[in-house]
């Protein structure tokens, strides 16, 4: 039979979807897909250490571009190393093609060397899923698996790829156009809701825009930052919609939830119009859920029907991406009477600013923080999960040129290294700063290879705790501060002492990178966190590690217990 | 409040492909919905298949359910069968053991009563057909067990289809 293999026209496809960067790593079941690569030079193949830290990749590369992450990895335990990545993807709406390798078809079904139904496995963790059965029908869903990726709520979709398939020769044609008939993605807006809305919103008293990630991923910030200020009404952010206005706006108040300002919560407590735009009122914005703004009327514009009413019963449901929903109000609204309200909000910021305790002598993440805001025009910060993501979506400044991703709804701990790798290779010429945890860093931490031989300037910085902060501050307030399972330097020797003495820190994070060719740099004084970041920032083709010493003291305040309600804050302990 | 717990049915036209069953079933394990019965099978399209799901719910949940659904790829319309006009029935099959020559009397006035067909007949056994509502069906299985010592169950499961005319069930 005439035509071109499988293998071929995966590269075409590819091609004529724009992909510029594949993550891949390859396995028997993939190899005749990167010779294919290899003979070509359009697309750029990235290969990091691990299948996790691609696929996090991957992903920080589409957050940070807005496209879609292609990732390539083998059969078996390739793809099974790809499921934490593709949760944390699908939790938080980003959109991934990845292409696993399979066994043949003769083969599927027998336990084969390095099979698994990876299909199965990722079924409640993709948007979308299938297996590639036929040779002709390749074409047709990679084209599919692009535009149900990157339309209405995007998220990862998969792609098996029985080896066999693959070699088969077949049409070269790649399909210009999709129809899934099952796969409408909704497009337009319900003006009568939104007139409702807007009615709403005139008529409100103390009404707040509760901006989610949505905002974001829809592009929408500048629209939305006019929207705000024309009608004058205040913003809160979820902390993946941080960011939807500017944090130095004088409407923006901060974020809400467990980690949120005492004032944000407190607006929300208190409004009478919740004006939400893609969010999923996730517990962790929403405590208590039956106490979760009491006295408001809730207005919810999202793209996905299912994350309406789900968790909050909303008053008036808006179906729509959240940037055409925005841009259709602004032809409508006009200013709201808000000066009393935001008086009143100001106060609440003023009696419980967010603030860190200021102890002498002693550098606090805040500082740390603080100074990457000075040092900083133009930033993209990724971080790891843990106290030090806490920190850093309270304090850190976001403008249009100044952005933040993090894993949110999956709470991926590892997934800072890699993603600061993803958004360096997508973004050459802006500056990526990593912030991790020590415990963090080391789920991912073989990356430095990656990132050393991609000549990534990246700045990576290790709160260094010795411990894992977030679960300990848990312990620390609600678990009598038995902290087990979170000291990081204890084993063997801390056992036979019982708890008398303790090992230095392993590893030394300022060798380990030195030993993978990238810079390290120890800062234990307040006084020397500018000359740190200004140091590395004269390392524009090495990764320079910054490991900043912090007390394992320090705590993540304001909290919300959990199960509390957004007025029961605990302020500090 | 009333928050509507109840028997709620649903007819799903999905893909005809491999591994749609499994999510679908796999959505109502996920996401801990309550599944009571799961039929599936093609339509006069060979690339369509119609699923029809009865669920124990309560509205929050149901609506859920039913957008859930709605936002899989493979699934082509969801219809709520609920509150409509529907024609549908559940096959039961019940094999009873250890007749005695009375039993085997009852058993047949049983199938009259209930319009079921005495299909298969031994010496000891019986073995009844009935193709009514799946509700009637719990009914009978509950009388058959209060009756008879010894049965053997199984049923299909809820099929049903818009009526034409006005119909219910």
């Amino acid at each position: 039979m005439k035509g071109i293999s499988g293998n071929k026209l995966l590269v075409k496809a590819l091609r004529e979807e724009g992909v510029d960067t594949l993550f891949g790593y390859p396995g028997a079941c993939t190899v005749d897909i990167s010779d294919e690569l290899y003979k070509q030079n359009e697309i750029r193949v990235i290969l990091p250490r691990h299948e996790q830290a691609l696929v996090h990749a991957a992903d920080a590369y589409a957050r940070s571009t807005g496209r879609v992450g292609v990732c390539l990895v083998t059969s078996g335990p390739g793809a099974t190393n790809l499921v934490t990545g593709l949760a944390t993807a699908n939790s938080d709406s980003v959109p991934l093609v990845c292409f696993t390798g399979q066994v043949a078809r003769h083969l599927i079904g027998n336990d084969a060397f390095q099979e698994v139904d990876i299909v199965g496995i990722t079924r409640s963790v993709t948007k979308y899923g299938v297996t590639v059965r036929k040779r002709e029908d390749l074409g047709r869903i990679i084209k599919e698996a692009f535009y149900i990726a990157r339309t209405g709520r995007p998220g990862p979709v998969l792609i098996d790829l029985p080896k066999d398939v693959m070699a088969e020769l077949g049409s070269s044609e790649y399909p210009e156009t999709v129809n899934i008939r099952g796969y409408k993605p909704s497009t337009g807006v319900h003006m009568g809701q939104i007139k409702r809305a807007i009615k709403m919103l005139s008529k409100a008293k103390r009404p707040v825009f509760l901006a989610g990630g949505g905002v974001n991923i829809a592009h929408a910030q500048e629209s939305f930052t006019r929207l705000a200020e024309i009608t004058q009404v205040p913003v809160v952010t979820t902390i993946t919609g941080r960011g939807a206005i500017p944090t130095n706006h004088p409407l923006y108040i901060g974020n809400l939830g467990m980690h949120g300002a005492y004032a944000c919560n407190m607006a929300v407590c208190e409004c009478d119009l919740l004006f939400s735009i893609g969010t999923r009122f996730n517990d962790r914005i929403t405590g208590k859920l039956h106490e979760f703004a009491p006295n408001a009327q809730i207005v919810h514009i999202d793209i996905d029907t299912a994350a309406i009413s789900r968790n909050i019963q909303v008053d008036v449901p808006i179906v729509a991406d959240a940037r055409e929903a925005i841009d259709k109000m602004l032809e409508y609204v006009g200013p709201c009477v808000t000066k009393k309200w935001l008086d009143e909000i100001g106060e609440w910021a003023v009696e419980h600013p967010l603030k860190m305790k200021a102890k002498s002598g002693v550098m606090s993440p805040q500082d740390i923080i603080e100074t990457i805001n000075k040092e900083f025009d133009e930033a993209i910060v990724v971080t790891d999960v843990g106290q030090h993501q806490m920190f850093t979506a309270q304090y850190l400044e976001l403008t249009n040129k100044k952005r933040l991703f993090m894993s949110c709804g999956m709470g991926t701990m590892g997934y800072g290294f890699p993603a600061a790798i993803g958004a360096q290779i997508g973004n050459p010429d802006i500056p990526v700063v990593a912030i991790s945890g020590d415990g963090g860093m080391q789920m991912n931490i073989q990356e430095f290879a990656t990132a050393v031989l991609e000549e990534l300037p990246l700045i990576l910085c290790v709160f260094n705790n010795t411990y894992l902060g977030m679960v300990r501050q848990w312990q620390k307030l609600f678990y009598g501060k038995r902290y087990g399972m979170t000291n990081l330097r204890a084993g063997a020797l801390s056992r036979r002492t019982e708890g008398k003495e303790y090992p230095e820190y392993t590893p030394d994070f300022v060798k380990l990178a030195e030993s993978y060719g990238a810079k390290g740099i120890r800062v234990t004084d307040k006084a020397q966190i500018a000359a740190a970041f200004a140091e590395a920032r004269k390392n524009t083709k090495v990764p320079t590690l910054i490991e900043f010493i912090i007390d394992p003291e320090e705590m993540v305040y304001p909290m919300i217990q959990p199960g509390g309600t957004l007025e029961e804050l605990i302020m500090d302990c | 409040m009333d928050s509507g717990m109840k028997k709620r049915w649903i007819s799903l036209y999905v893909e005809n492909q491999v591994g749609v069953l499994s999510k679908i079933s796999g959505l109502f394990s996920g996401k801990s919905y309550n599944l009571d019965s799961l039929t599936v099978g093609t339509t006069e399209d060979p690339t369509i298949s119609r699923m029809t799901i009865a669920t124990v719910s309560d509205n929050e949940t149901f609506e859920q359910i039913k957008k859930q659904l709605n936002r899989m790829v493979e699934v082509i319309k969801v219809i709520d069968f609920t509150d409509v006009f529907v024609r549908m029935k559940e096959i039961l099959y019940v094999k009873v053991r250890n007749c005695t020559p009375e039993n085997k009397i009852e058993l047949f006035q049983i199938a009259e009563t209930f319009k079921a067909k005495v299909i298969d007949y031994g010496k000891e056994s019986l073995l009844l057909e009935f193709v009514q509502t799946a509700t009637k069906n719990d009914a009978v299985i509950k009388l058959m067990k209060e009756e008879f010592h010894s049965i053997e169950v199984v049923r299909g499961g809820s099929v049903g289809i818009e009526s034409i005319s006005m119909m219910e069930r």
